[in-house]
């Protein structure tokens, strides 16, 4: 075993050494960190860096007469090495926006590194609401969506339609946590009850034993606070073994590409929430349609909250005159976020980017007549409604 | 209702029946890195990478080729047990005689490559396979109800690891594989010919893996990854069965499928980890395992 950990890092380091390119002294530089090659990589990935480009040419290429340069890593899901790879930006490249990908865990680790190098820092990816509460800094934001959103929206319209018993299937790690607790939390306050929970190791091969204790607790609905090929696995076991028969199904964060794999006659019916979606309107749809040009897949919420999220920082270096990060975050709080990701978003003292949200069901395979014709809005919740209050646990918003 | 440890007795045989199916793909996967091992004397960390290429080569086979889940049982094997034939022929042989770290490198190297032309191509999302018709259904077990798929998976696995068996350790053919790995020269000089045994072993080790793979691609999501994680608890349950030994591959899967589902009931937190553990017990008090002969 010593030979094999003793291979697996070597794999690890080679894997590390292949760093990009430098990036010159005078440009603007946007830095996106996220996982490019596990498990979380086709939510955003290296197509989110595809979008990131389309941003930057859209917005002519260049700010402030300065050129605008990418630069992008892997994350591996390791919190240090997202960490480092920071830090190791912001001493040599003068970096000046950091885009946050997937994984809560080294989202926060990058936190603690945005305010150390007071470097403004944008969540795309990651859901903890964590990061506009405990571990919220005065260089973060969180653009996309976060777990309060995710409960709000999918835990409110299932304990309406009936399910008001509920059965975790948790993540276990701090997303999956935060998550099982959002929605237990507005279970609770809807009148519904929790009947516990399970905690699954990320990345678990097999989910049926765990639906079994899940059908054993005789709740009405089954909560799945995880995401990804986690997500998707669980789902199709609870299919196999009957446990939708019994129990609703609820996706807690389910994206776009989830719903892809799985396919609508397995994933139809299912409640989830998201931030954006491909179909809502014109301007999402000619987005799309460039996305899709160009990656052959349609966007997910993440990929169309990076290329937003790019073109905000971008107008408020453009209206602050100057890439010094106090003054472009305090531009950023000021100006309303009207594109086709978002529609009078703003970004709040805590962070938290507020924006409307939207509950979604899955069609069936007959309700969808074209391809990635997916979701039918249940519910326009408005950002208000979908984040919450501030809850004061973050010490720039003061309750 | 009786209980057991304070579970009541069917939830804990529904666990156990769960069990026995992740241990079948275990006794499975541990079988081919016994064979590689044991008669070769190869740490094939490829393993993994292999499953995933029956997987995608059952997948691949269904989307373009319309062959349907039975011929990919005898396809999809085949075919990735080629490239396992090649891979020997062209790479692995040149590392015999030295230090076995050579060829766990290689292994190594080659399942990172194959990992990641997966992942390039077919992205990280995985695709679904669907459930041959056939064994659509569920058994009513009276405590659960057993997807047929799963029962089935079970039965295959079992009577392919205990074929594997007789064939290595009671039948001819089997004795000229032990006699290549005891003396190899010796048996040359009978006449047979021992690289064409060689690779041959490798190749049927290696389809055992892509066999493996075809029985999972209904069960999980078919990805580029699905093989990454497998292959680190499968490596285990060969150490704990004993490096080499054919049937304490068979029995430690089987049996480590049983304590992880255990474990899955009573602290879910552990199942991941719970291998490990008992790997450590396992080389401290008995280095060569529970099979494996010092």
């Amino acid at each position: 075993m010593r030979l094999r950990r003793w291979t697996l890092g070597l794999g690890v380091v080679t894997l590390m050494a292949v760093g990009p390119l430098a990036a010159h002294a005078a440009d603007v530089v946007i830095g996106d960190i996220d996982d490019m090659s596990g498990v979380y990589a086709d939510v955003e990935g290296a197509a989110g860096v595809e979008s990131i480009n389309m941003a930057i040419a859209d917005f002519g290429g260049s700010v402030l007469g300065r050129k605008i340069a990418v630069l992008s890593a892997d994350h591996q899901n390791k919190p240090d090495i997202g960490a480092s790879k920071f830090r190791e930006w912001a001493d040599q490249n003068a970096l000046n926006l950091l885009l946050g990908g997937s994984n809560t865990g080294v989202n926060i680790a990058m936190a603690k590194v945005a305010a150390a190098k007071k470097v403004p820092f944008i969540v795309i990816g990651a859901g903890g609401a964590s990061l506009t509460n405990e571990d919220c800094t005065a260089y973060s934001v969180h653009y996309v969506y976060d777990t309060t959103a995710l409960a709000n929206g999918t835990a409110t319209a299932m304990v309406s339609a009936g399910g008001k018993t509920w059965f975790y299937l948790t993540a276990d790690y701090a997303f999956g946590t935060q998550l099982q607790n959002a929605a237990s939390k507005v279970v609770e306050t809807r009148g519904g009850k929790n009947l516990g929970a399970v905690r699954v190791p990320l990345g678990a091969a097999d989910f049926s034993s765990f639906l079994l204790q899940a059908q054993a607790s005789g709740a009405q609905v089954l909560g799945l606070a995880n995401a990804g090929t986690d997500f998707s696995n669980s789902l199709k076991a609870a299919n196999e073994f009957g446990i939708t028969r019994t129990m609703k199904p609820a996706a807690l964060l389910a994206f776009l590409t989830d719903i892809h794999s799985l396919g609508l006659a397995t994933a139809q019916g299912l409640y989830l929430t998201t931030g954006w979606y491909w179909d809502l309107n014109d301007e999402t749809r000619a987005f799309a349609k460039r996305f899709f040009a160009k990656i052959k897949r349609q966007p997910t919420m993440d990929q169309a909250g990076v290329y937003s999220a790019t073109l905000t920082y971008l107008k408020a270096v453009k209206a602050a005159g100057t890439t010094d990060s106090d003054k472009v975050m305090a531009q950023l709080r000021k100006d309303k976020i009207n594109d086709m990701f978002a529609k009078g978003g703003y970004i709040r003292a805590d962070g938290a980017m507020i924006h409307d949200m939207y509950v979604m069901q899955v069609k069936t395979p007959q309700e969808s007549k074209y391809p990635w014709d997916y979701y039918k809005i249940v519910r326009k919740m408005s950002g208000e409604e979908a984040f919450g209050p501030i809850t004061g646990l973050c010490p720039l918003a003061p309750k | 209702m009786s209980t057991i440890l304070g579970m009541p007795v069917p939830v804990l045989l529904g666990q156990l029946t769960l069990g026995l199916v992740n241990g079948s793909f275990y006794a499975l996967l541990s079988l081919g890195l016994a064979v590689i091992f044991g008669l070769m004397g190869v740490v094939n960390f490829a393993h993994g990478a292999f499953y995933t290429l029956g997987a995608f080569a059952a997948l691949l086979g269904l989307q373009y080729l319309g062959i349907n889940y039975w011929f990919a049982l005898l396809f999809a094997p085949l075919a990735v047990g080629l490239i396992g034939v090649i891979v020997e022929r062209l790479l692995l042989r040149h590392l015999y005689g030295l230090d076995p770290l050579y060829g766990l490198l290689l292994t190594f190297g080659l399942a990172l490559i194959v990992q990641g032309a997966l992942h390039q191509v077919f992205g990280a999302s995985g695709q679904s396979y669907p459930v041959p018709p056939s064994l659509a259904g569920a058994l009513n077990l009276h405590f659960m109800f057993l997807p047929l798929y799963r029962a089935w998976v079970i039965l295959a696995s079992v009577v392919v690891c205990f074929s594997t068996w007789f064939v290595i350790e009671r039948t001819r053919l089997g004795a000229t594989l032990r006699a290549a790995t005891e003396n190899a020269p010796l048996l040359q000089a009978f006449g047979v010919n021992v690289p064409l045994l060689v690779a041959a072993t490798y190749g049927g080790g290696v389809a055992l893996a892509a066999l493996a793979g075809v029985l999972a691609s209904p069960v999980v999501l078919v990805n580029s990854h699905m093989g990454t994680e497998l292959v680190i608890v499968v490596f285990a349950v060969v150490v704990i069965g004993g490096m080499g030994s054919i049937l304490g591959a068979i029995v430690s899967g089987l049996l480590l499928g049983l304590v992880e589902g255990f474990t899955k009931v009573i602290y879910p937190e552990a199942s991941n980890i719970v291998v490990f553990v008992i790997m450590a017990l396992v080389l401290i008090l008995r280095p060569a395992g529970l099979f494996g002969r010092e």
